[in-house]
Parts: C-alpha cells; structure tokens; sequence
C-alpha cells in the first residue's frame, strides 16, 4: 500500500527478519554515533529484546482480536459444502440453482493492516478447512486471463507445498501449465482429491482427517473494491458454471461497505451468489486494546511522552486508522530513545537494571548529573548531600537506584490510579475528559490534571452522579485495586469497600425514612389548600437551605476521596526525577519521520539551499536571490515572481542578470542584449529541471510561455 | 433461457456445446471445440492435447476431427453460448464462425446464442448474415406451467401448482428469469407447507394457505431476492421462525468510517465535484466580490448539477478547498497524498484520464449526496 511506503520511517524499518542479518552492523551504528563508552552494545540488545517482546505482544492481541471473526469464518465454510459432502438427492438439492458460497468480510477502511488478517486467515483456513487457498489482488488480474491464470498458479503449487514429495506432479504441471481454463482446473481438483483419497485408504493417516474428503477451495480477493467489474463478473459466472464439480467459496475483502457488491455486480451476477456478511472490530477498538496491553501497563519499562503519544494518535486518527502504522511509530520511538539516550540502558525491568547501575562508568553518571530533572532533585537537597551527589560516583549510583524504584512504584500507581479516574470519568455526561482513556492518560501526562478546567467540571459533575452508578462505579473501583500490583493499595480498598457498606446502610436508613415520610403526607392530605399550599412553601424554604442529606454527604466524601489520590498518584511524569530515563519525547523528529511533508521540504531546498547544502557562500539574507545558488534555485526563486503563466524570454533575461552580478563590474564588457550561450544552456536545463519537478509545464494558450502548477509566490 | 441445451440431448445429434465467457480466448475456445468433438462420439478414448492457435489449425485440425469420427453423414452443430463475447476476440473470428460450413466443406451449423440483438454484432469488415431466430419471452401461463412440472414427490401436483400460482402472483412484477423462480420457489416451499404438516390445513385449503404465505413471500422479496441475506440464512431463518429483523442486510450496513481528514478530503472533492469553478470564490473567500443574483441562472444550475453528475477537478482546487473548510491549518503532508491515493483505491474518488499523467491529475467524485451527508455529521 501506498500509504506506508511514502514516509520516510517505513523504509528504514523493515521486518525484523532483514534486521537480524544486519545486527552486527547496526550495533556498530549505535556506537559510532555516540562516539564512545556509552554502553552502545548493551543498549542495542536491550533496545532488540524489547522490541521482540512488544511484537509478539502486539501479535498476541492481534490474534486475540480476530478469533472471534475467524471462528465465524471457519463455521461458514464448513458449512457452506456440507451439500456438497451429502451429494443428497433430494428434491430440494436438485431444484435449487446452485450458489457461490460467499463471504462478504467488511474490513475497514485501513488497508495498510489487511495483509496481515490475510496472512493470518489463510493460516488458520489451511490449518483447519482446506489445503485449497488462492489470494487474489486487483493489482494483479487486469483481465479474466491473468486472474485465471494467478489462481492455478497458486492452487496447484500450495498443492505442492502441502506434499512437497511429489516433485514429478510439479513439473508436470509446470509443463503444460499453457492451458488455464476452469476445465483443466477442475480435473485437476479431481486428480488431486482422488489421490488424497487413495492415500489415506492405503496409509490409513489420521492426521489427513482435519480436512475433508473434497475440501473446498477457497478464493479470496484481497481487495473487491479494486477489481475491475468485468473480470469479477466473468469469473463468477464461469464458476457458477462448475460449482457442481468444483466446490468453490468466495471470500470478498471489503474496506467500504458492503454496498460496493451491489455496485459492481448486477443483479443477474450477484443472483449467482449466496453471501454471507462478517464485520472485523473497528480499528480504532484496536488501536484502544494495543494503547491499553503496551502502554498502561508496568510490564514495559519504556514509556512514551505526551507529545509524542499524541503525534501518534493524531496520525492515526487523522490520516490513516492504521494500528499497524501505529505500531510502526512506537518501534520507531523505541529505537530513536535507545539511540539517543545514552542513560536508556536504564531503562530495563528494574533487577537488571540494579546491576546495571553497578557498572555504570563515569561519563555516564556525568550524563545523569546533567539530565535536568536531576538537577532539580539536587537542588532540593540539603548542601552535603549536593556535593557528594555531585562528586562522588557511588552517591549517585546509589541515588539512581532508589530514584528509579521509585519511579517504578510510581507507574505502577499510575495505572490503577488512571484506570479507576477512567470509570469516573466515562460515564459522564458529555464527558470532560475524554471518552477513551487514552485522552484521559494524554491529559494526565501533559500536566496536572487537577489544575484544567476540565478535571474541575468533571468532578462537579461526579457530584451529581445518583446512587445506583456510584456503588457500581467503586465497585469496579475496588476490583481494579485488588487485582493491581501496586503495594500500597491495601489501605484505598479498604477505604472503598468502607464507602460501599456506608452507602448499603444508608439503603436502609432510607427504606425506614420512607415509610415516615409518606405518613407525613398523609397528614398534610387532610389540611384545607390554604394550609397546604403554606406548608409547601414552607417545604420548599427548608429544602433550600437544609443541610445535606447523608447520601450527599457520603457522595462528597467520595468524590474528594477520588480527587486525593488522583493528587497523590496521577502527577505528570515529568515532574518526576529520572523520566529521561524511560519516557521518549522527542515529539519532533518523531514528526520529521512520520510526517514527511515533500512540498515544504522541495520549497526550502529551493528556497534556501544552505539549508541543506550547508554552504556558507548559500547563507543569504531575506528575499534576495544570491547568485552563488545553483541554477535550479535562482529560476525558482524568479518564477515565485511570476503569475500563472511565464514569459520564457523575460525569466531567461532576469536569469542572466542575477548570474551576471556574480561576475561583478568587471565582466559587462560583452554587450548585454546579447546573453551568453552557456548562460542560455544553463537557463535551459534549470527550467527543464523545474518541469521535471512539476513546478511548471508548457502551455499552448501562448507561445514563449509556459504554465506554472503551483500557486503563491513571495 | 438456455433451453436449447435440452433440445440436443434427447435427439441424440452430434454437438458440441461451449459458453463464450468461460474460454475467454480465441484459442481456448478453438480448442475446446476441437476437445469435445473428439470426446462427444468416443467417449472411451483419452484425447491427446492440440495446440490451435489460429482459425487456420481450427478449419484443418476440424476436417480431420469429422472424418475419424466418421460425422460426414450427420449434420454436426456447434452452440455458442453467450455469443456477444465473441466481439471482444479477434476480428476474424465470428465471421469465420459464420462460414465455418464453407470453410470446412462439411455439413455443420453452428448456433449463436445471445440476449441481444444482431444489429450489435455486424462487425465492421462485414460478414454472412446468419439466420435470425427470436425466442420470446415467456408468459405467465408458460411460467407456471414450467414450473408446475417439477412438483417434489411428497405432494401432489394440483398442491403445487397452486403454491406457483401464488408465488408468481407476487414475483412476475420483478422476476421473469426462471432459473431464480424456481430457486425461490424451492427455497419457500417449505414454509408454505407448514400449516399442513402440522395439520391446521388441507391440501385443498388454498385460501389459509394464502394468509399464511403471502407476507412471507413478500419480505423474501426485500430480502434474498435482491440478495441482501444469503439463501442459507433464509433458509435458516425459516427453521428458527425468528423474524428477519434481527439480520440486517448488506444495505443497512452503509456507514463507513474514514479518518479526519479523509473526510474533509471527501467532501472537499464532491464540493470540487458539483459546484462550478466559477462560483469558489463565492463560497470560500472569506472577502469576496458581491454576490450577483442572476435568479434565472441559478435556478438553472440548481436543477442541472446533480443530474448531469459529477465533473472533474485538478488536484490543486480540491486542495484549496481543503485548506478552506478545515478549520485549523492543514501542512500538505506526503499523508494527505496518499490519503487522496487510498480513496482512489477505495472508489470514493475516480481518477479521470490517463493513470501516469503526474502533472496535474483529475479527479472525480463518485459518492453521492446521501454518503457525504453521513459522513460530514
């Protein structure tokens, strides 16, 4: 897809498995960069491991995500040719035109991660349907011919792959493969169940009885949208043709809607069919369980800022809905912060780290004096302690140590502080904070979350919360306490199961208070209007300045409880001594990668080629053109001048004279009208070169003129 | 209506029978020919493969096919179905087809079959003109009388033919393909039948039979007819007696979601799409010129442009547009490139002319109203 392969991160890294080989290489780069010591070796391999454990983490949960849609998927096409298992007679089978089997599978619109769910279902087909899988791309079956053609090729060789000891089979095939027709492929179906039969009479194999007598072969087109309405029309009418022999199912990858069926198929065709609809979970629930599995949780050491996070879902919410680029950028923060960061080799599970700090040379505790959060811890310290934290290497060590199981505790905090401020605050009207907790723990990151306006109104609003939401609210409060592994939340459960019994009790105050209240009424009932209406007024001036009931007192109570720990727990991490060590920030040139804009960069190399060419001779100020620029720049910055369309002649005098000035005085002794050949040759191949780059193109409206395609100027 | 199929079977005459989409080329068509005609008459016999790639090998490799099977006394017929397809193969090929008994010298017919008319078919080099043969559509008594023939054998025929009666009382307005009748009386038949297995009703009891199938019949007419569940659903659907409600069909599900500024980019591109250039300006500047009001011409606009469909734009003014409606300042990143790449992909948007033209692309937008209505809430 062309949505990856445009930016700048998606080349550089490619698949691990290329990486391996590289390894050694690699490892040099971290070291050359950094120069020395810095533990450049150690940082790779941890930088490495990390990464396989987030891959396989995110193939886990990806895996997870999509059982349920393959279940579905597999029953359906066990299901779709048990008739065809039967062979049943009956009056019905006969009658009944025969239809495709059809999957409609409604994928969303993030192309980029389909490859994967492909990859992944033809997996779990083979293992479990058949051996018969044909993936088919649009970009590859322009015609009938060519799509004919791609599926006996990959039919007949996963054949092959399954028993790879038939080697004569294949080169037969391969010999007299010219004939690509649904006949030919159906006596090969034939061949080939024949023979499976015939083996597993004569081996008597159990292992051959997870696929049937006649599996179905499975065509799967990768992208429907893509394909070209007549060659699906065709395929499909000469497969209803042979459905009777050939079992075949159809499975539709979908981005749009299912719609797009209707739109390419006329009805005669889509008759033909028998489709069945599956949807996939939308990628943003996705995106919400990765964010959730890779970054809240305490089993990673490394942690992304706030800005950078955002980057991230920004690219995925405005651009491409693509969990798979996402994860990209996350591997792509990983290696970035090893790279950089020399302290990183810190950031490990927290036993190793213990015996890394031991190691720890000199420069780089120098490198943890200058960390500025560092510092800020310094200063608060009394005098002695400054100079030995400044001085003695073993100080700091020690410090470092503590510093960092600090922090750890603090993560772990974190989360079950954020995911029980997440329940509040998701159930809210309008919600304040964000509906997803991954705004909630952007805000939290950003800065003290206690201090916006928006923590503010969300607790007004928790003050309002009824009884019902409330206890069910600490109730998942308190299972999401018991079940973390912070230590210091024995207290807060107990805390919370106390306002739960108090809230209980307060049920049953309530039940006895009801039964007086309504005797009251009664009471009131027989009073003439005119004494009622005063004891309501009456009511009403009490209501309003009553005191609190129990239930809101108790409600308050919890609210601030909530709003204390939030205080204590959920502090911003950079406010936090050491955050360099852990948390990437560098949102920047996260954006440079992942946000590759070719237009502003082609303008600034032309505009201000020091900027690149890092010339001093370029350095220029404001909007003068240097005549030292190359050529390309100089007619650029001339054309900028221009409107719509360009006079040859005039751009290729004012080229003349800005290359003339280089010259100085001293050089205007040739005639002036008359410009210089070379200087016309060099003009030429700048604009050729301008056009090369579509900033303009010739134009029949005038002669001597050309057009230009971009718009704006100086 | 491929009856004819059925018409050379039981006079036993030698044939041969070949549908034009299935060999999409010339050659493969000339060889199946050529392969059938060796099997049809000994069938015993593996055939050997022959390359045929020209019509040339087809008229020769023919004459010896008819005389070792020893045809020349018979006339042999050759059924092309779908025969329209062949327009699309070589130039040659349907005339030659057209005088296929001139060329051979042998006593051969060859069929076209075809929905359409022959007019379309006269190409271009002239040809022989074949003898036409219309076969007419069906009426309703043919079509009942078709599909009476065919009863299951747990019934008797009257029963059945009382349930088609009523089938094609709600189906003829839509349907007269008698392939998909029958499919559809098939797949209801049984629901028809269950006042009387379970004993409420008779065979003779049309009328209740009416009440209870009726309904039936016409939500299976929103429903499989136009494909929207599966026949395998409605079947089970029948089983559970659920209501078909709880299935929703391929049209409900019309939502799509696309990210931010793919929807921008959309609805940028049908603005582009629909509203003439000349009126961006208007629209988009935030200190334009006066507003003309030439009644007439507008009326005259609003009545043309969403008839006459969507026009195409270059590239730049569907940006400027963007730029326009997004509230925040919009970097033209490589990701809004290829986001406008990955809707064309997904033929939200079209590209209009040639593929490799990098200077200034076109673009159409091929949604409709409805669609960005959905996606700009």
């Amino acid at each position: 897809m062309s949505t990856c392969s445009v930016s700048k991160g998606c080349f550089v890294f490619k698949p691990s498995p290329k990486k391996r080989r590289v390894t050694q290489e690699t490892a040099n780069d971290f070291r050359i960069k950094t120069d020395d010591s810095e533990d450049s070796e150690l940082r790779f391999i941890t930088c490495q491991s990390l990464w396989n454990q987030i891959k396989s983490e995110t193939e886990q949960i990806q895996e997870d995500l999509n059982k349920q849609l393959f279940d579905n998927l597999v029953s359906f096409l066990r299901q779709s040719h048990s008739e065809f298992q039967e062979k049943t007679s009956e009056w019905t089978c006969r009658m009944k035109s025969r239809e495709i089997p059809t999957a409609a599978l409604v994928l969303g619109v993030n192309v980029t991660d389909h490859d994967i769910t492909f990859k992944s279902l033809s997996e779990v087909l083979q293992n479990n349907i058949t051996p018969y899988i044909a993936l088919l791309e649009a970009k590859d079956c322009p015609g009938i011919k060519n799509l004919m053609q791609k599926l006996m090729g990959q039919l007949m060789n996963c054949y092959i792959d399954v028993d790879s000891l038939e080697d004569e089979d294949y080169v037969q095939v391969s010999q007299n493969r010219i004939r690509c027709s649904m006949t030919s492929l159906i006596s090969w179906y034939e061949s080939v169940t024949k023979k499976t039969d015939s083996e597993n009479l004569s081996k008597k194999r159990t292992s051959s009885s997870r696929h049937w007598q006649s599996p179905p072969v499975v065509v799967i087109f990768k992208d429907m949208e893509s394909f070209t309405t007549k060659v699906l029309q065709d395929f499909i009418v000469i497969s209803s043709q042979h459905i009777r022999e050939l079992p075949l199912v159809l499975i539709f990858g979908i981005a749009t809607s299912p719609m797009i069926i209707h739109n390419l198929l006329p009805h005669s065709v889509s008759s033909l069919l028998c489709i069945e609809l599956f949807q996939s979970l939308s990628c943003k629930e996705h995106l919400s369980t990765v964010i959730d599995k890779l970054l809240l949780t305490t089993q990673f050491p490394f942690k992304l800022g706030e800005k950078v996070l955002q980057v991230l879902i920004n690219i995925f919410l405005y651009h491409d809905f693509s969990v798979q680029n996402f994860i990209k950028g996350f591997q792509l923060c990983i290696i970035e912060h090893f790279y950089s960061q020399p302290l990183s080799v810190l950031c490990c599970q927290l036993v190793d780290a213990k015996k890394r700090i031991n190691y720890l040379s000199h420069d780089q505790c120098e490198n943890i004096r200058r960390l500025p959060s560092f510092r800020r811890y310094v200063e608060g310290q009394v005098s002695e302690k400054q100079i030995a934290l400044l001085t003695e290497d073993s100080c700091i060590k020690e410090v470092t140590l503590k510093l960092l199981e600090d922090l750890n505790v603090y993560h772990e905090n974190y989360v079950s502080v954020l995911r029980c401020l997440h329940v509040f605050t998701s159930s809210l009207p309008k919600y304040p904070l964000g509906k997803q907790i991954r705004e909630l723990h952007c805000a939290c990151l950003e800065n003290r979350v206690w201090e916006t306006e928006e923590y503010e109104s969300s607790l007004q609003l928790a003050r309002m919360l009824n009884k019902s939401d409330l206890v069910t609210m600490l109730q998942q409060c308190v299972e999401i306490f018991v079940s973390s592994s912070g230590k210091e939340f024995d207290k807060t459960v107990e805390k919370l199961k106390d306002f739960l019994t108090q809230f209980q009790k307060l049920e049953e105050a309530f039940q006895e208070q009801d039964v007086s209240v309504s005797s009251q009424k009664e009471l009131q009932k027989k009073t003439d209007l005119y004494h009622l209406q005063k004891t309501l007024l009456e009511l009403k001036e009490s209501r309003r300045s009553k005191k609190l009931t129990k239930f809101e007192m108790l409600r308050f109570e919890v609210v601030d409880y909530i709003d204390s720990l939030v205080r204590n727990y959920l502090v911003p991490a950079d406010h936090k001594t050491l955050h360099e060590i852990v948390y990437f920030n560098t949102a920047s040139v996260l954006r440079e990668h992942l946000n590759a804009a070719p237009r502003i960069a082609l303008h600034t190399a032309l505009n201000n080629p020091y900027c690149y060419l890092k010339n001093q001779a370029l350095k220029s100020g404001g909007g003068s053109i240097s005549n030292k620029a190359p050529d390309i720049c100089i007619v650029y910055k001339l054309h900028l001048e221009c409107g719509r369309l360009i006079n040859l002649v005039d751009w290729l005098e004012a080229f003349s004279t800005v290359v003339m000035a280089a010259e100085g005085p001293n050089a205007d002794a040739p005639s002036s009208d008359q410009v210089d050949d070379i200087i016309h040759a060099r003009f030429i191949r700048a604009v050729s070169e301008l056009e090369l780059l579509g900033f303009i193109k010739p134009s029949k409206q005038k002669t001597d003129h050309v057009a230009r395609l971009t718009w704006g100027g100086c | 209506m491929q009856v004819v199929f059925f018409f050379f079977y039981p006079l036993q005459l030698p044939h041969v029978f070949v549908n034009c989409v299935e060999y999409f080329t010339s050659r493969l068509l000339l060889e199946e020919i050529l392969i059938q005609l060796q099997s049809c008459c000994s069938e015993t016999e593996q055939t050997s493969h022959v390359p045929c790639d020209t019509f040339n090998d087809f008229v020769r490799l023919f004459k010896q096919a008819v005389v070792s099977r020893e045809l020349q006394d018979q006339t042999l017929y050759i059924v092309l179905d779908r025969a329209e397809q062949l327009r699309e193969m070589e130039a040659n090929i349907l005339p030659a087809f057209l005088r296929l008994q001139e060329l051979t010298d042998r006593n051969v017919t060859v069929v076209l079959l075809s929905e359409i008319v022959w007019e379309l078919f006269r190409p271009n080099i002239g040809c022989f003109e074949p003898f036409t043969l219309y076969f007419p559509d069906y009426s309703i008594g043919h079509l009942q009388k078709i599909l009476s023939q065919n009863h299951p054998p747990e019934y008797s025929a009257d029963f059945y033919a009382a349930y088609i009666n009523i089938l094609l009382g709600v189906f003829y307005m839509v349907c007269r393909d008698l392939k998909e009748l029958q499919h559809l009386a098939v797949l209801n038949f049984s629901k028809y039948c269950e006042p009387v297995v379970r004993g409420e009703a008779n065979e003779r009891d049309t009328r209740k039979l009416w009440k209870n199938i009726e309904p039936h019949l016409k939500k299976a007419m929103q429903t499989v007819y136009l494909r929207e569940i599966s026949s395998s659903q409605w079947e089970r659907l029948q089983c559970d007696n659920r209501e078909p409600g709880q299935l929703k069909g391929l049209s409900a599900h019309t939502h799509v979601e696309l990210p931010y500024y793919s929807k921008f980019l959309l609805i940028a591109a049908y603005l582009a799409s629909y509203n003439p250039v000349r009126t961006d300006k208007r629209f988009f500047l935030k200190h334009h010129g006066k507003i003309r009001k030439t009644n007439f011409m507008k009326k005259h606009e609003k009545t043309s442009n969403h008839l006459l469909g969507p026009k195409p734009f270059p590239l730049d003014r569907l940006l400027a547009i963007l730029y326009s409606i997004v509230d925040n300042r919009v970097a033209p990143t490589a990701n809004i490139f290829s986001q406008i790449t990955s809707l064309v992909t997904l033929q939200l948007l079209s590209m209009v002319g040639h593929n490799d033209q990098l200077d200034g692309p076109r673009y159409k937008c091929t949604v409709s109203l409805d669609f960005i209505r959905a996606i700009a809430r």
